[in-house]
């Protein structure tokens, strides 16, 4: 490939470039590439570095020298998404460049092999934004169980559905006691992007939960992604919160915890329907959750329903 | 002679810290370090070096320490980390990639032997599991040796012609926790023998892809490309000798250091510490009129097959010392040096000093006298050096 072919190649990685260019691989109703587009709105004009473990975003990328992606991007090794942007953290700071190093990586490369690294960088408080696209599922390798698939989810390895819970990951990260960690909803833009700016923002380590709908994965019509989010949201399962210092939580988005959000999301997901897991086996696990999350927020009573 | 005395820790550690000053005029200096004996006094005292545009992170890992100098490299600043043993088992994968990525990280690794069962005394057999990983590797034979060599990567791996990972190894506890008088240059000299690094393709700025997903074709091309760098090494190296020679007034040794072996009847080739042993055994064999010689191999990888062949012509009987046991073949040094010698020659393997065993000159001699008596080869023998 000669230099002039690999320079037409190479953008300027400036505001104007999209964070996600056309010709990435991803597939259709891609929770994770609306995440990215999110996420390109939000840095505006700042500069940004990826920083991405083996997932699905690291093929979406496309081969080399291409790239779908209009940063400076590093993929790395599966489990070391959080120590690579901190040696680029580092190498960013002594230059005295203004760079947000962000991890883009999977609940796999996050939740289970990158759970090291990631610790260890929020307990050393490097100044990474790391934001972990969770579609639940190792997506890239086909399919398998992750310790951030829900109970009840069939996947390619756990045929009959996941018998364990999934892991509480931002109950983890805040317990590190990072200036930032958010839960971020797809369907709530405005949240979305308030707490991207934020985090993009803010120095020390930050961490994003987004879920991500994996129409693949989840066996689910990829039109449906965004009402799928809007559902587990308003049914409780996945609580949109914002959490300071690990200390001061705050509910950004109050569910309805309405049976018929929690059946719906079920039954448009094929993933739920041979371990028969209903809404009534799962509402016992969210009210615990809801419990532990409204007596860390300082709200025993949610907000809109006080006198 | 002057200098200070120092554990070839410590002079590694001293090395990269006078490695990092000299790039704080380009992107600065990058570690990350973790402990594991018997290298932690490495990261230790580089932890307490105050190092001007310079950050030494702590982290939870190898695998981690490894992935900091990948993410510090790929930024653009010089890179360093120090492991041993399954600590560099536990980084292998990011070994790989150091390579791979063509970062030029250097390590220092305290050869200590594999476990469990649980053992910290020296033995190659660490480092040579990493032979194929796309590592430069150069074996020390004492502390000045080390600090020299840590130097000497830091320019060769950042050179353009080659744009490699460098590891410099040294044994545990022989030279590892082993004071000795090590001559420590001015960071002034150190400033005026290794320039800034300005690695190409540097993640700043552009938005190029590192790493990028790739396909057959590319990966030929790709680990072409990575052969022909290892290809240019020794030239450079004579290069490297020389600049060094010019600043600092010695010149680092040659990655095949001969020792009276010219006339040599039988020829003994080893690596490391054992390299200092053979040299005393060849020195009393002479004595007695027993025409020994030594060859030691400083650099590993790339290998120096047309030296050792230029060594070894004319030469009817070699032994070959191994501190590793490739389990199932023999000692690796000798797999690999074993048909570089003329038809006929015998090329007997010894495995000795396996697991920290004490070599002395007197194993040496015995196994001379062995090679000697045998008109051909035959299996490896795994000698007994014991504590």
């Amino acid at each position: 490939m000669s230099e002039s072919v690999l320079a037409t190649l190479e953008g300027t990685g400036g505001p104007a470039e999209p964070l996600l260019r056309p010709g990435n691989g991803n597939c259709g109703g891609c929770g994770m590439s609306t995440a990215l587009q999110f996420l390109g709105r939000a840095r505006e004009a700042r500069s940004i570095e990826l920083v991405i473990p083996a997932s699905c975003a690291a093929v979406a990328v496309g081969p080399f020298p291409y790239s779908a992606l209009g940063v400076p991007t590093i993929l790395t090794t599966f489990g070391s998404a959080a120590a690579v942007a901190t040696g680029l953290s580092h190498a960013a700071r002594l230059n005295g460049e203004g760079t947000r190093v962000v991890c883009w990586a999977g609940d796999g490369g996050t939740y289970d092999i990158g759970m090291a690294s990631l610790s260890g960088a929020a307990e050393r408080n490097e100044d990474i934004l790391y934001v972990c696209y969770d579609n639940e599922i190792y997506g890239n390798t086909g399919g398998q169980r992750s310790s951030a698939t829900p109970h009840g989810a069939a996947t390619s390895n756990t045929l009959r559905g996941k018998v364990e819970q999934k892991k509480d990951i931002l109950g983890i990260m805040a317990a590190h006691r990072i200036p930032y960690a958010a839960s971020v909803s797809l369907a709530h833009p405005e949240d979305a992007i308030r707490k991207m700016r934020r985090a993009l923002d803010m120095k020390g380590f930050r961490f994003l939960h987004v879920l991500a709908p994996c129409p693949t994965g989840w066996k689910s019509e990829p039109a449906l992604g965004i009402e799928l989010v809007r559902l587990a949201v308003r049914s409780g399962l996945f609580p949109v919160v914002e959490v300071i210092d690990g200390r001061r939580t705050t509910i950004n988005v109050e569910p309805d915890f309405a049976e018929e959000a929690l059946e719906l999301y079920l039954s448009l997901q094929r993933r739920f329907q041979k371990s028969e897991i209903d809404a009534a086996a799962l509402r016992p696990a969210i009210d615990r959750h809801w419990r532990d999350l409204r007596a860390r927020s300082g709200r025993i009573v949610p907000a809109d329903r006080e006198g | 002679m002057s200098g200070q005395l120092l554990s070839a820790n410590h002079a590694a550690a001293i090395g990269a810290a006078l490695a990092g000053r000299a790039n704080r005029t380009g992107r600065g200096f990058v570690s990350g370090v973790y402990p594991i004996t018997p290298s932690t006094e490495c990261m230790e005292l580089l932890c307490n070096q105050e190092i001007e545009k310079g950050h030494v992170v702590r982290v939870e890992s190898e695998h981690s320490a490894m992935a900091v100098c990948i993410g510090g490299a790929a930024g653009g600043a010089r890179t360093f980390t120090t492991s041993s043993s399954n600590g560099l088992a536990f980084m292998a994968e990011n070994v790989v990639a150091a390579a791979l990525l063509r970062l030029p990280v250097v390590m220092v690794a305290a050869n200590r032997t594999l476990g469990p069962p649980w053992n910290i005394w020296a033995d190659h057999g660490d480092t040579l599991m990493l032979r194929d990983t796309g590592w430069i590797q150069m074996y020390c034979a004492d502390n000045q040796e080390v600090l020299d060599t840590v130097l000497c990567a830091f320019r060769l791996a950042e050179d353009r012609r080659i744009l490699l990972p460098a590891l410099v190894c040294q044994e545990a506890f022989v030279l590892s926790h082993t004071m000795a008088r090590t001559h420590v240059p001015t960071q002034d000299e150190v400033d005026r023998f290794l320039p800034p690094l300005d690695l190409p393709g540097r993640l700043v700025g552009t938005a190029r892809i590192v790493g990028g997903l790739t396909v057959p074709q590319t990966t030929e091309v790709h680990r072409a490309q990575h052969h022909q760098a290892m290809g240019r090494f020794f030239e450079v190296y004579r290069e490297v000798q020389d600049a060094f020679e010019a600043v600092f007034g010695r010149r680092p040794a040659d990655p095949v250091v001969p020792y009276r072996a010219d006339d040599a009847d039988v020829l003994v080739v080893s690596m490391g510490t054992i390299g200092s042993t053979v040299e005393r055994a060849v020195d009393v064999a002479r004595e007695k009129g027993i025409r020994l010689g030594a060859l030691r191999v400083r650099t590993f990888r790339p290998f120096p097959a047309e030296l050792l062949a230029a060594a070894f012509r004319g030469r009817p009987r070699i032994a070959v010392i191994d501190r590793n046991v490739s389990l199932g073949f023999g000692g690796v040094l000798w797999g690999e040096a074993r048909g570089l010698a003329d038809p006929g020659a015998v090329v007997q393997g010894y495995m000795i000093g396996i697991g920290g065993g004490d070599v002395r000159p007197e194993h040496v001699l015995a196994l001379a006298e062995d090679v000697a008596s045998r008109q051909a080869a035959g299996a490896p023998v795994l000698m007994e050096a014991g504590a």
